[in-house]
């Protein structure tokens, strides 16, 4: 098996700065966490900033990122990579995972609650003090660099008890906890990211609020940070602000005819 | 229906039982065939219906129907009809008779002809618009007129003081925003009560006071929510007469216009209102469609039992938040220093905080958040003394935790409805629900320790062997399946192999593949166990073996399953049995339960699968099945259950399950079965047992069937 090639997705290193505005001691504290090689774990709701962060802290730490979404028909294959003929010949190639254990990068898996349990425990060599990633079907061992490390990310308030991330695989992380902005740095993020102005964003963060006030009660989540920012480029394209919340916040959080009409009222009451 | 006057009275004479009510029928037949064709028919159906429940109403119908017609939009009349029929359910014929009696009370018509806002078409919106807007939970019920305690919102059943249904939804949601802004802007921190006293006519004075304080409150209102301030500005251009306005109504008052102005100002509160009151005093206006009513006396009321109780709570639980980090109180040691701190916030923002014990941040639990969002609408502030964690002996717990009432003591002779659920009731004859009809309480079934358990499974030893294996066989989950021949991996063990074999100059093996099998087997059944009286002897018991086998069964198959019993004694005693709920395991103490399950009284049906219905949508599965186990129709003590209405209850309880995505099936030992269940159930989703022996071999069997 020595002679059969190897092919590894080729990575790049993030050369403009992405934007992200920081709401605590987050950037340090991850530092810390790289420069100590040990693993972290993001929580929080969706559309919250978890994923710009780590792209950020990518780009501040000069590493290449690689990112998996995961979903429940991930196989350890897709992660860790297969054998394929291309031309004629047998060659291996390797997976995300194996590509940025092998070039120090970042690896950042999105979602992992999503994946299935078979699949996560592949993680689990890396994700501790042995930073290996053994790849069966090669027979190999990969040792994982220095500036190799891992990220995942999942939203702890989802409803169904059957996807909840096992302790086997938690306790081996430094766990950071995500939540909405406060108000006026949100307001300002959704204005940078869009270009409207900082009164229309701050009625946006407000709208978000309501919407959030409403979880538990009929909706499972309010409006992320993601869907004000997908409004307000709407707003900015010329849209009105009353359709641009309909369609981009409301049509997205929930699909309850009563629901959506309420959301509605509270969007045509503050616009 | 055509509009032949005659063939009307015909009908109305047949309905209204005119021969012995020797009510005038032919001027009613009249004005109903005067009307356009859709209105007409509407009518008729409606005195049809109504006619079901009493001859005195449905003649009311008949009368008043025609003419509020031409003012208001049938969705209006039918809500109209639904009040009377409610205040008939809930206080009797004469309640009825006395909305029916004047239409104008139930509805304010602002203008010639109004598409009405109906409040059971719109609470569901405004309810969540409502919890949207920040601040303390806030209930909205119907009421008779529009006003808040501090707790609860209400509004009239019909809002239809503009033309469309548009404006009034709009105005509907004025009203709720106006009334949430009392709470949320401090209206009631002052004594209204006692100031409007100094006055020569308090009543006026409080008039007054409200009308000058919505002022207030609409500019709260517009910088809050500058939508909805816009909208009303719209309706008050709309409304003539509307303030500012004096008396002579029509020109702007510049007094008024003044008051406005002051009021408008960021920082005012209730205090500014009650100062401009003195001046106030010499003109009233006319008050905005929205203004409601004000009872600052059944405020102050509840205001005072919160305002006690929410301070015992916080103690309470900064007690139980200091245990959780073992800093408790003790004798020996100082307390700890428990501190708030307010964060900056915008004028007329509610500050959030931030907490500290002993000087180290503590994050504040959700449940304490809202507990100071409540204390800080009340009294503006958080006192210091409500910092004081309060260890188990120093308060009332009764403060807390209102008096749980025994169920068991309904039919000794206190009668109580607290602890209870309500569910309506379909009445096919007038073709609505009767609302809250039903009194429902879960109970458990004591578990009884006997030899019943161990003899049912000895002497059904084999059977329960035979079924286990075939449930055990039934069986699915996710695998992985090697050596396909089509698949989405390589089996590398079973290629290797081929590759050997076929070295050795064997055939070439294709199955070198592996399959994702997914399980696709994703049930939840609920099981609905008839306990009437009518069980008593051989049915009870076989019911309660054909349980435990079926117990047995479901412990090798794997699907989610619950266990209920019901029955019940007139609509005001239902009762639900918990045999086995969902998440619970197959122990003992349910072995017990079923050995203790015993006959109780009636089979009133309806709102035990309503009931199951909510029990299973709470469960997340593909396949939901709600399975009856019964011994005949629908029955109850001496009210009209046994019969029609009984079965077209059950029936449209039925419906709503299938309508929820359940999927009912009955099992039944009725063998006069094939009379009903076919109406009730459909042809293909009931099965009589037609031995009562033979219910334990059978019912495993069934669900095995089922679920194939």
């Amino acid at each position: 098996m020595q002679d059969v090639e190897l092919i590894s997705p080729q990575l790049a290193i993030l050369d403009e700065e992405p934007y992200y505005h920081a709401v605590g001691d987050e950037v340090p504290l991850y530092e810390s966490a790289y420069r100590n090689r040990l693993p972290v774990l993001l929580k929080g709701p969706t559309g919250c900033g978890k994923t710009r962060f780590v792209e950020y802290m990518a780009w501040k730490l000069k590493r290449p990122l690689v990112t998996v979404a995961c979903h429940d028909d991930l196989t350890a294959a897709d992660l860790v990579g297969r054998y394929l003929i291309v031309g004629g010949q047998t060659v291996w190639m390797d997976g995300p995972l194996a590509a940025a254990v092998r070039a120090g990068a970042i690896c950042y898996l999105d979602e992992v609650v999503e994946a299935r349990k078979d699949t996560m425990v592949v993680i689990h060599p890396l994700a501790d003090s042995r930073r290996v990633l053994p790849v069966e079907k090669r027979g190999e061992l990969v040792h994982a660099p220095a500036e190799f490390m891992l990220v995942i990310s999942y939203n702890p308030g989802y409803q169904s008890v059957l996807k909840e991330l096992k302790q086997s695989t938690r306790q081996r992380f430094v766990a950071f906890e995500f939540d909405y902005p406060d108000a006026e740095i949100e307001a300002a993020i959704v204005s940078r990211e869009t270009g409207i102005g900082r009164d229309v964003a701050a009625k946006l963060v407000k709208f978000a609020a309501m919407t959030r006030n409403l979880k538990g009660s009929g909706l499972d989540e309010g409006a992320s940070t993601r869907l004000l920012v997908h409004a307000g480029k709407l707003i900015a394209d010329g849209v009105t602000p009353v359709a641009a919340c309909r369609a981009a916040i409301a049509q997205a959080v929930t699909d309850e005819p009563e629901m959506l009409a309420a959301v509605h009222e509270m969007s045509s009451s503050i616009f | 229906m055509t509009g032949d006057p005659a063939a009307i009275e015909v009908l109305l004479e047949r309905w209204l039982e005119a021969e012995f009510t020797r009510h005038p029928v032919a001027p009613l037949a009249e004005s109903i065939a005067a009307l356009p064709r859709q209105q007409r028919d509407f009518a008729l159906d409606w005195v049809k219906r109504t006619a079901t429940v009493n001859v005195h109403v449905a003649h009311m119908v008949a009368r008043h129907v025609p003419g509020m017609l031409a003012h208001m939009d049938p969705r209006t009349v039918e809500a109209w009809i639904m009040q009377a029929m409610d205040a008939c359910d809930r206080d009797g014929l004469k309640a009825a008779l006395e909305v029916l009696r004047d239409p104008q009370r139930f509805v304010r018509l602002g203008r010639e002809h109004a598409a009405g806002a109906v409040f059971d078409d719109i609470a569901g919106i405004l309810r969540s618009f409502v919890t949207g807007l920040a601040g303390r939970a806030l209930r909205l019920e119907q009421g008779d007129a529009t006003w808040t305690d501090g707790e609860t919102l209400y509004l009239p059943p019909v809002v239809a003081e503009m033309e469309s249904a548009a404006d009034n939804f709009q105005l509907a949601k004025a009203m709720v925003t106006l009334l949430w802004a009392q709470t949320r802007f401090g209206t009631f921190r002052a004594d209204i009560v006692a100031h409007c006293g100094r006055f020569p006519d308090p009543a006026r004075a409080q008039r007054l006071f409200h009308t000058l304080e919505t002022l207030r409150l609409e500019a709260c209102i517009d910088r809050e929510l500058p939508g909805l301030g816009r909208e009303m500005r719209r309706m008050k251009v709309g409304t003539p007469g509307v303030l500012p306005a004096g008396r002579a109504g029509g020109t702007p008052n510049a007094a008024w216009l003044d008051y406005a102005e002051r009021l408008a100002a960021p920082a005012s509160t209730v205090e500014d209102t009650l100062s401009l009151l003195a001046c106030a005093y010499a003109d009233e206006p006319a008050v905005p469609p929205w203004q409601g009513q004000l009872f600052p006396e059944k405020v102050a009321e509840l205001m005072a039992a919160r305002i006690e109780r929410e301070k015992m709570l916080l103690r309470v639980k900064l007690n139980t938040l200091l245990e959780e980090r073992q800093q408790a109180p003790r004798d020996d040691a100082p307390a700890p220093e428990v501190e708030l701190r307010a964060l900056e916030s915008e004028v007329m923002e509610l500050p959030r905080f931030e907490m500290t014990i002993d000087a180290a941040p503590v994050p504040i639990p959700e449940d304490v958040r809202q507990l100071l969002t409540s204390i800080q609408l009340d009294l503006g502030e958080i006192p210091p003394e409500y910092l004081q964690p309060a260890g188990p002996g120093e308060y009332d717990p009764s403060l807390i935790q209102p008096e749980q009432k025994d169920p068991d003591d309904v039919w000794k002779g206190t009668y109580h409805e607290e602890g209870a659920v309500f569910f309506p009731e379909w009445d096919y004859g007038r073709q609505h629900y009767r609302k809250n009809w039903c009194v429902v309480r879960e109970k458990d079934v004591a578990p009884v320790n006997d030899e019943f358990v161990a003899g049912v499974l000895r002497r059904y030893a084999g059977h329960a062997r035979q079924l286990r294996r075939t449930f055990e066989a039934m069986r699915d989950a996710d695998r992985r399946d090697k050596r396909q021949t089509e698949g989405d991996d390589v089996d590398f063990d079973a290629l290797v192999e081929s590759i050997a074999e076929h070295h050795a100059g064997m055939e070439w093996n294709d199955r070198v593949l592996t399959r994702l099998h997914r399980s696709e087997r994703d049930i939840a059944a609920l099981f609905l166990v008839d306990m009437s009286g009518s069980t008593q002897g051989w049915i009870n018991e076989a019911e309660r073996a054909a349980l435990l086998l079926l117990c047995e069964a479901f412990e090798a198959l794997g699907d989610r399953y619950a266990i209920y019993g019901f029955s019940g004694m007139t609509r005001k005693k239902c009762e639900i049995f918990r045999i086995k709920r969902f998440d619970e395991p197959y122990d003992d103490t349910v072995r017990g339960r079923i050995s203790g399950v015993r006959p109780q009284d009636y089979t009133r049906m309806g709102f035990a699968i309503r009931h199951a219905t909510e029990l299973l949508c709470a469960v997340e599965a593909k396949t939901r099945l709600l399975i009856t186990l019964s011994d005949g129709k629908p029955d109850d003590y001496h009210d009209n259950y046994r019969g029609k209405y009984g079965i077209e209850d059950t029936r449209r309880a039925l419906l709503e399950a299938t309508r929820a995505g359940i999927r009912p099936f009955c099992i039944t030992l009725d063998q006069e079965a094939r009379d009903y269940l076919p109406h009730l159930y459909g042809a293909a989703r009931y099965t009589v047992v037609d031995d009562v022996a033979k219910l334990p071999y059978k019912v495993a069997d069934i669900y095995r069937r089922l679920t194939l």
